[in-house]
């Protein structure tokens, strides 16, 4: 067990070595001096250009750059902002509250796929089933900024049952609109993968044993088949907030949630190598412990599943 | 029976998380020193990009924040006209040397006395090339500086507590007039301990200070309250100002009509056709101090592709350049494009600034006319015939393609040319291409898009600094002696009036060069929620915070 997480470990650093290394060179290539862009329409003194550009390294060669940066991340040390605050200290702000709006939002698309999903396999073909497909193929197809616009305008400013946008006070209440959307946009996949996981467990050799030894549906269900159903169903759900981690951007900026989303969207907007590859360092970096920790679930949910060497 | 129980039980406990959770918002939010927390503001705002110092903001985030925490030596009413601030006076014989009384009694939040020195020393700060200060080429008028070495504002001198000399390098008539930009305000000595300290909790002189020691959340938003300290022309007829920041304009149109934002001062795109119906008589539409055109090279010496602008050379040039000009329908851009949100321009500067006239000699230049563009066009073609296709660079992260391709598609449709937009991914790309590279040479191949905004309320503030030879933002390298020699005499003027003229003669010149073709003003579209009254916007379209009741 402790061999396998190691050796999962040790496979993650030329991940992120490649990883650093892909966005920093693309980030880099982003044509156009970001430092000229701060001046807006007009042309900043040449003198004063040139020390700024030596300030951010920014007249160094690409591998320099690179290596510099790479120097300083081992040390623990993300580099400074445009405006200039650590980076270490913007992660550290934003991280916690994406993490909690990824954790709400799963926690609903958890309860939506498991109850719908499960209803759906037992019930094969029946009303609730079709209705259940045809929600999904719904969810599915919508692009996820009008499912936020639409929950915004109609939820939050016309019938006035949340806040249209979260801001500085990201307790739940204030998230849990967000969080619905993101889990809207995630769920219909799990969903599907529940009702199919369900079928099949269902007509399994031991759930047939099971009723007949007398079993009740109210154990059989719960324990038998949703429990052994749950497989690949947890491999999406931790697919989906690795996702929900990442991809929550579009659903940060449009209700101004301060997370790790908004904050790169804006540094990618201004050009900032720093941040902008630090942040998908970190995310790279935790994509990549969720998974693992993923994997080690599966053992605790299907006793004949042993990591050995 | 059981289900009612348990109906009301779960009302019961429903209503009282939500009283527990709003205990909790407002005990959070209400711990302020004027403590009226209800007659609070909130307004969008964007992160500032540079720590909040003076002399180094220069994007609107972080200037809209300084403007209320600073008070200068003048500050600007909302017509853009001056009135005495910090100072008590400010006298000048020649528009050469003034000297300037600071008003005793004022106090920065620290409780350091405003004097001279607070401005001399934090003048000398921000025009120090070793400090990088992005607003120190406000400074260049004032004997002693220099862009290639640090070297000490001669031109600034001490003369007692309150009084101390500016001494310019040549006669400067709108030179009190810039006094009220941020680069000018002053700082207090516990400012040059640590610079990047004071940037995180700036000590200021202004209407409103920071709320406490965490009042700034990063990327969040800033709690300022009313400074009890200050007096002054703006005092604040709120209990303080919370600035909220949004990634988005979308994001804070939608807490504005869900009563979440008090004031908005810059409405999304997307709703330019609707916001009027939305709001009603909450909506704010009026001219800001923006100007918007395209330049076409003038002096092609140090560009990289000469011969793509070599029709817009001379006579012939002159030729095109007006039948471009007359060939745009701006009102019909500004119409169905922006909705409204634009005027066209009549000249090169904005209808918000002291001395600005619709009715300059040769703005008919401006003015729609097809057929006059295809004559004007056909005499150009005698002279060199065109060929090629007419091509205006823009960046398309601004929200610009709209435009571009409807002024290409009049071009096309009105002289029988062929003509397009050249769209660069980024703006930082598009600035690139427009400066100097290496060689000091221009890489841009096509005339691009261009525009000003405004730092002080004066006619040269347009002019100066973008059509002087060899100035700072002069992109097109345009050189006319007689619009310098016009800007030098307006500048070295009598009074404001009279420099007036002398730039209002430039702009006639400028009308006929065209040395970038003037397309409108922007205007500022905004609007404020239903508990707040008073709200009115200023000649550089930001809302008058200290003026705005609430409740």
């Amino acid at each position: 067990m402790a061999y396998y997480v190691i050796r999962r470990l040790l496979q993650a650093i030329p991940v992120l070595l490649g990883t650093t290394f892909l966005i920093y060179f693309m980030v880099f290539a982003m044509p156009g001096n970001p430092i000229l862009a701060l001046f807006g329409d007009r042309s900043p003194n040449p003198a004063l250009l040139e020390r700024l550009e030596a300030q951010y390294k920014f007249n160094e060669p690409f591998i320099v750059q690179y290596l510099n940066y790479l120097g300083n991340i081992v040390r623990g040390d993300f580099g400074i902002s445009f405006s200039g605050q650590s980076v270490n200290d913007i992660l550290a702000r934003t991280f916690p509250v994406t993490l909690k709006l990824a954790v709400i939002a799963i926690v609903i698309e958890m309860i939506i796929a498991l109850s719908v999903g499960l209803v759906s396999g037992l019930r094969k073909g029946g009303i609730f089933d079709a209705s259940a497909l045809i929600v999904s193929l719904l969810l599915i197809s919508v692009p996820i900024f009008v499912l936020c616009f639409v929950a915004q305008f109609f939820v939050a400013v016309q019938l006035g049952w949340a806040s249209p946008t979260v801001g500085a006070d990201t307790s739940l209440p204030r998230l849990f609109l967000p969080a619905i959307v993101l889990a809207l946009f995630v769920v219909a996949t799990a969903i599907r993968l529940t009702r199919s996981s369900v079928i099949e467990t269902a007509s399994a050799d031991f759930v047939r044993t099971a009723f007949s030894k007398g079993l009740s549906r109210r154990r059989v269900i719960p324990v038998h088949i949703l429990r052994n159903s749950l497989i690949p169903v947890t491999t999406q759900l931790g697919a989906d907030f690795g996702l929900l981690i990442v991809g929550a951007t579009v659903t940060e900026g449009i209700f101004n949630v301060p997370g790790v989303g908004n904050t790169l969207y804006q540094a990618i907007i201004r050009g900032e190598r720093p941040t902008v590859v630090s942040f998908v360092t970190v995310m790279v970096l935790f994509y990549l412990v969720v998974n693992i920790l993923i994997d080690l679930l599966y053992a605790v949910l299907d006793p004949r599943i042993r990591y050995v060497k | 029976m059981k289900l009612s129980k348990l109906g009301l039980g779960a009302i019961a406990l429903v209503s009282a998380t939500a009283l527990t959770l709003a205990g909790c918002a407002s005990d959070s939010g209400g711990d302020t020193s004027t403590g009226d927390s209800a007659s609070i503001i909130t307004a969008n705002g964007s992160e500032p990009e540079n720590p909040l110092i003076p002399t180094n903001t220069t994007e609107v985030g972080g200037g809209k924040l300084l403007d209320a925490m600073f008070a200068g030596l003048v500050s600007y009413q909302a017509d853009g006209s001056p009135v005495n601030e910090m100072a008590e006076s400010i006298e000048t014989d020649d528009n050469q040397t003034f000297t300037v009384t600071v008003a005793e009694g004022h106090e920065f939040t620290n409780g350091e006395p405003v004097n001279a020195e607070s401005f001399v020393n934090a003048w000398q700060y921000g025009a120090l090339l070793s400090n990088e200060q992005q607003n120190s080429y406000f400074f260049e008028d004032i004997e002693g500086f220099s862009y290639e070495e640090d070297s000490e504002l001669t031109g600034l001198e001490v003369t007692g507590d309150y009084t101390f000399t500016i001494t310019l390098t040549a006669p400067r008539a709108d030179f009190p007039l810039r006094l009220g930009y941020s680069a000018f305000y002053p700082l207090p000595a516990a400012a040059f301990e640590d610079m990047d300290a004071f940037g995180e909790a700036p000590i200021g002189n202004g209407p409103y200070m920071l709320a406490g020691d965490d009042a700034w959340q990063h990327d969040v938003q800033i709690e300022l309250v009313t400074n009890p300290d200050y007096s002054g022309p703006r005092e604040p007829k709120n209990g303080g100002l919370t600035v909220i920041f949004y990634a988005t304009q979308d994001a804070a149109y939608a807490d504005l009509l869900g009563g979440n934002l008090d004031v908005l001062d810059a409405i999304p795109d997307s709703n330019f056709a609707t916001f009027e119906d939305d709001l009603g008589d909450r909506a704010i539409n009026q001219p800001a101090a923006v100007f918007q055109s395209f330049t076409i090279p003038s002096d092609l010496t140090n560009f990289t592709n000469p011969a793509n602008f070599e029709h817009f050379q001379g006579e012939e040039g002159a030729l095109r350049r007006a039948a471009i000009s007359k060939a745009i329908d701006r009102q019909q851009i500004t119409d169905v494009i922006f909705e409204g949100t634009r005027t066209p321009a009549s000249d090169f500067t904005s209808p918000t600034i002291d001395g600005f006239s619709d009715s300059l000699e040769g703005a008919d230049v401006l003015e729609f006319d097809a057929d006059a563009a295809k004559d004007l066009w056909a005499q150009a073609d005698a002279i060199s015939p065109w060929s090629g296709t007419f091509q205006i660079a823009y960046n398309a992260d601004g929200g610009h393609q709209g435009w571009v391709d409807a002024v290409a598609n009049q071009l096309k449709n009105n002289l029988g040319i062929d003509a397009s937009g050249n769209p660069y991914p980024t703006f930082a790309e598009q600035r690139t291409l427009i400066s100097p590279n290496d060689s000091g040479k221009r890489d841009i191949a096509t005339p691009f898009r261009s525009g000003w905004q405004a730092d002080y309320p004066g006619l040269f503030n347009f002019l100066g600094p973008l059509y002087a030879t060899g100035a700072s933002s002069n992109d097109g390298d345009y050189s006319n002696p007689e619009v310098d020699d016009l800007l030098d005499q307006g500048s070295s003027a009598g009074s404001v009036d009279e420099a007036n003229e002398y730039f209002q003669q430039a702009q006639e010149i400028l009308l006929k060069d065209l040395p970038a073709i003037p397309l409108w003003y922007s205007n500022v579209t905004g609007g404020f929620g239903e508990s707040v009254q008073n709200v009115q916007f200023d000649w550089h379209s930001v809302p008058l915070y200290y003026e705005i009741t609430k409740g």
